[in-house]
């Protein structure tokens, strides 16, 4: 991303900073793809492994090794492509040249002028539409540890251990356009990208285990006046981290400002445990990395049959899923609940126990709560769940009965909601029957009555708990919630 | 018993057919190389024991009836940048000293699965950088028909090794000429096919866009026959062309009658006069062979080297940095990594490997990439277009291999310029990619052997083998 670009987006009142600064953020995430074996070899892509098993000549840059390119990779990365809006053109690899020992050729194979995915963007759940420069294949690095010392970098560590598995895996860099305003469209980018990814099967994702990794970019500057210089921030693992690195960044960069300071390009450290950045290195000491097109590779050129043939792949992408929900539960797509499901993968679920009968919101709600283990298609016929759902609207059981019931149902992989609900003695209570306990807990509790009456709602749980009592939990919490409510007269 | 053929073609039919035993073939080479390789020095390494195991592997085969290859019981030797597996691989560097492969390169399991046998490996000049076998960290080779003079390079222990009669045939790679060279030097066939048809898998790169294996042999149709076997797609090499071995033997017989063949009227100047009667001379035998001479001009010839010395050490600045004392080979310590790379490569690379190298960072760094790497990219392109040109009208192209032959060793290694200069009617066809070969044509200045070229489009082996077998047949007449 080039500093000279001016986005035409510009913040709205709410998101600009004290003293009318704005910042301006933009994002390289690195994903690890999901393939079977590692870019240009055939060596298993696998996490977790004993160290330096999963490796080969071509992943030790071996004299005499040379890549040949992973034709998944190729597809996972135009699904990217793809599901970023992005075109994807011809493309060539490039060498990055600078010497780490963990970086086996002491170049890494990359994509540099011309990328597989160029000029795409990712519409926000919220409405922001933030731009994607390009989303090129280029290989992960080794992992070293470097032991002894007293900051577990390489300087000053007594020796360092490499382990090879990681070497050769097969990234995707998305780097987006600098249209981001907030910390918190920062967030949601990254998560909206991350539900994308593990959607499309694309990556698993997860930024705990490095398989998603972020750098964010940022600058700060008044309206109307040219972007800042801008600095960049790594070592973020984690969305909340995202979150502060980049406010505590333009914050810092502000008061530097303010005071009559200037901005350095450069690379900075977010340090999570103290909440703030240090500089990493400075645009000086940057490397030349010499980028040259790679001799060992041909020019990849998919056709246009083969992009359209990814294309008609891809699976339905979160905001459609999301809207899918809306429609069906009437629910803001932005909801936790929509959004759990989605995530979750189990949005086909819930539209299955919907389409048996069920009741879209009851269906939503019990997938949430009960499924979290389930991955995205539960075992459970989802004709059995409809059936619960139907018994809970119409009171035939209340909420409580009905969680109960739904916890045999998935711990048995399915069951007749209406048969367990009988063999536990759950029947629907008569509301006289409910009235005349509510009125006995009232007279057994008369302080606690008192204070609900003064309007203390909290004071309501005595009563409602001396009914559920009475009622060895067969009265339905919604209704005793009802009745208090008409006795206290409002 | 029989006498030992001189050719690959013949021991093959020799060894299939009984009549010399595969062990008898080797034990002769491996004499031949105990005496004499002392003074020539074309081998890095001799593997005798592995050698005398695999003959008696293939006369087992025979004595049982089982199928031999078409190189059954045929001594080669293999340029000492070719991954042998277990076998140590140098490219006569320091920092590779010891290194012994996990893997074959793929020539090398061809070779086998053929019937080839390895007698060892050959020196070079370090990583495949020079033009006379002299920088070499384990010291030079000398030219077998003239122990006081260079045999070339940077193949040199190959093309030694074959005019030596270590072996009847020899790999060797080439990047500016490193086969055709000394090839011409030595007195010996030596080519480079079309770049991509022979896989680089298991070659240690010099620069990747320009190396290709070939082999070097006494007769030109043992040259077809080594092409054929290690030639044809591999699924491990990304630029190797999708195509099977093409047969080529055949063609060195087919005579040139009714070809067309180029004469090069701007041709950049500097080769001994005597070379160029030499030139004039296969010209009258081709055309006396029933070819048509056609003059044809290549403009942008002069501009090769150029771009070459630009192309080439970028390249190998990249390839080359995986030397760093980290995984494999040299390592010298010293207080924190980055100073361990330096002391590592200082230690490791003798000065013409530093100097290419250092030539290549700064032709690839930024402010100079457009200037320097780019501009050669340019001119590499408009030498393909005029060689393409060229072949609307002719089939084949002869001009000499090697503007000198044979030089006093010692004579140019401290003039990097006019060591250069020995590559420049080689290095066009590797910027273009295109096959060549060196064929001996009689002798120049001191009676020493004059090699000429032929010159083919891409994928035009069959052709360049048809010019080279009618000049050999001409028989080099002075």
């Amino acid at each position: 991303m080039s500093d000279s670009t001016l986005s035409s987006v510009v913040a709205t009142e709410d998101q600009l900073l004290p003293g009318g600064w704005e910042m301006i953020v933009g994002l390289e995430v690195h994903v690890e793809l999901a393939t079977r074996t590692k870019l240009f070899s055939g060596s298993p892509n696998r996490f977790g492994d004993e160290p330096n098993v999963n490796i080969d000549p071509v992943t030790l840059g071996l004299p005499g090794a040379l890549p040949v390119l992973n034709k998944q990779a190729v597809e996972l990365a135009m699904r990217i492509g793809l599901a970023l809006n992005c075109r994807i053109q011809k493309c060539i690899f490039h060498r990055k040249n600078y010497f780490y020992p963990d970086m086996p050729k002491a170049y890494q194979i990359s994509q540099y002028d011309l990328p597989l995915n160029a000029d795409g963007f990712l519409a926000l759940p919220s409405g922001t539409v933030v731009g994607v420069e390009r989303a090129h294949l280029e290989e992960d690095t080794g992992k070293s540890t470097h032991v002894g010392g007293a900051t577990g970098r390489i300087h000053g560590s007594d020796y360092s251990l490499i382990d090879f598995n990681r070497a050769g895996v097969p990234l995707v860099e998305i780097v987006s356009r600098p249209d981001i305003r907030t910390s918190e469209q920062a967030k949601e980018y990254v998560a909206e990208l991350r539900a994308i990814l593990e959607a499309i099967g694309a990556s698993d994702a997860k930024m705990e285990e490095g398989s998603m990794r972020c750098d964010a970019n940022v600058s700060v500057h008044k309206i109307g006046t040219p972007y800042g210089t801008r600095c960049e921030i790594k070592n973020v693992n984690s969305i909340r981290a995202l979150g502060r690195a980049i406010d505590y960044e333009a914050r810092r960069q502000i008061d530097v400002l303010d005071s009559g300071g200037t901005i350095r390009q450069e690379t900075r450290h977010w340090d999570d445990a103290e909440g703030r950045t240090h500089t990493l290195r400075t645009k000086e000491d940057a490397d030349d990395y010499r980028y040259f097109p790679e001799p060992d590779l041909v020019t990849l050129d998919p056709s246009a049959e083969w992009i359209e043939s990814v294309r008609q792949s891809l699976p339905a992408l979160p905001a459609a899923r999301r809207a899918m929900l809306q429609e069906l539960t009437g629910y803001d797509p932005q909801s936790e609940a929509v959004i759990v499901a989605v995530e979750r993968g189990q949005h086909e679920y819930v539209k299955a126990i919907a389409d048996a009968g069920g009741d879209p919101v009851k269906a939503l709600i019990y997938v949430t709560q009960a499924f979290a283990e389930a991955g995205a298609q539960p075992a459970v016929p989802p004709a059995d769940i409809a059936a619960l759902t139907i018994l809970e609207r119409d009171n035939k059981l209340s909420a409580t009965q009905a969680k109960t019931v739904l916890a045999e149902i998935v711990a048995n992989g399915g069951g007749d909601a209406a048969a367990i609900a009988a063999s536990k003695g759950f029947e629907a209570m008569d509301t006289s029957a409910v009235e005349a306990m509510v009125d006995e807990a009232i007279a057994a509790d008369p302080d606690a009555w008192a204070k609900y009456c003064a309007g203390e709602e909290k004071a309501a749980g005595a009563i409602v708990g001396r009914v559920m009592k009475a009622s060895k939990g067969k009265a339905d919490g919604k209704i005793v919630s009802a009745i208090m409510q008409s006795r206290r007269g409002s | 018993m029989a006498s030992i053929p001189s050719t690959a073609s013949g021991i093959a039919s020799a060894v299939s057919s009984g009549s010399v035993s595969a062990r008898t073939v080797v034990d002769a080479h491996l004499e031949q190389i105990a005496a004499r390789d002392g003074d020539i020095h074309a081998f890095n390494l001799v593997t005798a024991d592995e050698a005398r195991a695999q003959a008696d592997a293939i006369d087992a085969d025979i004595a049982a009836g089982r199928p031999v290859g078409p190189l059954a019981g045929v001594p080669i030797a293999l340029k000492d940048n070719l991954c042998t597996h277990g076998i140590d691989t140098t490219c006569s560097s320091k920092i590779l000293e010891g290194w012994k492969p996990p893997y074959d390169a793929t020539v090398v399991s061809r070779l086998r699965a053929a019937g080839a046998i390895s007698v060892g490996k050959t020196n070079l000049d370090e990583f495949a950088m020079g033009s006379s076998t002299e920088n070499s960290a384990f010291g030079a080779t000398k030219n077998p028909l003239d122990l006081s003079r260079v045999p070339g390079g940077s193949s040199g222990g190959s093309a030694a090794a074959v005019a030596a009669g270590f072996a009847p045939v020899s790999l060797g790679s080439d990047t500016g000429g490193s086969i055709r060279q000394p090839a011409a030097l030595c007195g010996v066939v030596g080519v480079k096919p079309t770049y991509g048809m022979v896989s680089r898998y298991g070659l240690v790169a010099y620069a990747s866009s320009l190396d290709q294996i070939g082999p070097f042999a006494t007769t030109v149709s043992d040259a077809a026959l080594i092409t054929e076997v290690i030639s044809g797609h591999d699924p491990m090499d990304s630029t190797s062309i999708p195509q099977s071995a093409p047969s080529l033997v055949g063609a060195v017989t087919q005579g040139v009658s009714g070809m067309r063949i180029g004469r090069v009227t701007d041709l950049p100047g500097g080769a001994e006069p005597e070379v160029m009667e030499r030139l004039n001379a296969a010209f009258d035998a081709l055309a006396a062979a029933g070819a048509t001479i056609v003059d044809i001009t290549l403009p942008s010839l002069s501009f090769a080297l150029t771009a070459y010395y630009l192309i080439a050490p970028a390249e190998a600045s990249s390839n080359l940095a995986r030397f760093d004392g980290v995984r494999y080979g040299l390592r010298v310590n010293a207080a924190d990594t980055n100073a361990m790379y330096g002391a590592t490569r200082a230690a490791g690379f003798g000065d013409e490997v530093k100097r290419r190298i250092m030539l290549g960072t700064y032709a690839l760094s930024a402010g100079y990439y457009d200037a320097y790497y780019g501009k050669a990219l340019k001119v590499r392109r408009i030498i393909a277009e005029d060689f393409d040109a060229a072949y609307k009208n002719v089939d084949a192209i002869v001009i000499p291999t090697s503007p000198l032959v044979a030089f006093k060793a010692g004579e140019k290694v401290d003039d990097p310029m006019a060591m250069y200069l020995c590559d420049i009617y080689t290095i066009p066809t590797n910027l273009a990619g295109h096959p060549a070969m060196s064929v001996p044509f009689g002798t120049g200045a001191h009676h020493l052997p004059v090699g000429m070229q032929v010159l083919a489009p891409a994928l035009g082996e069959a052709a360049m083998f048809r010019v080279g077998g009618a000049l050999e047949a001409a028989g080099g007449a002075q």
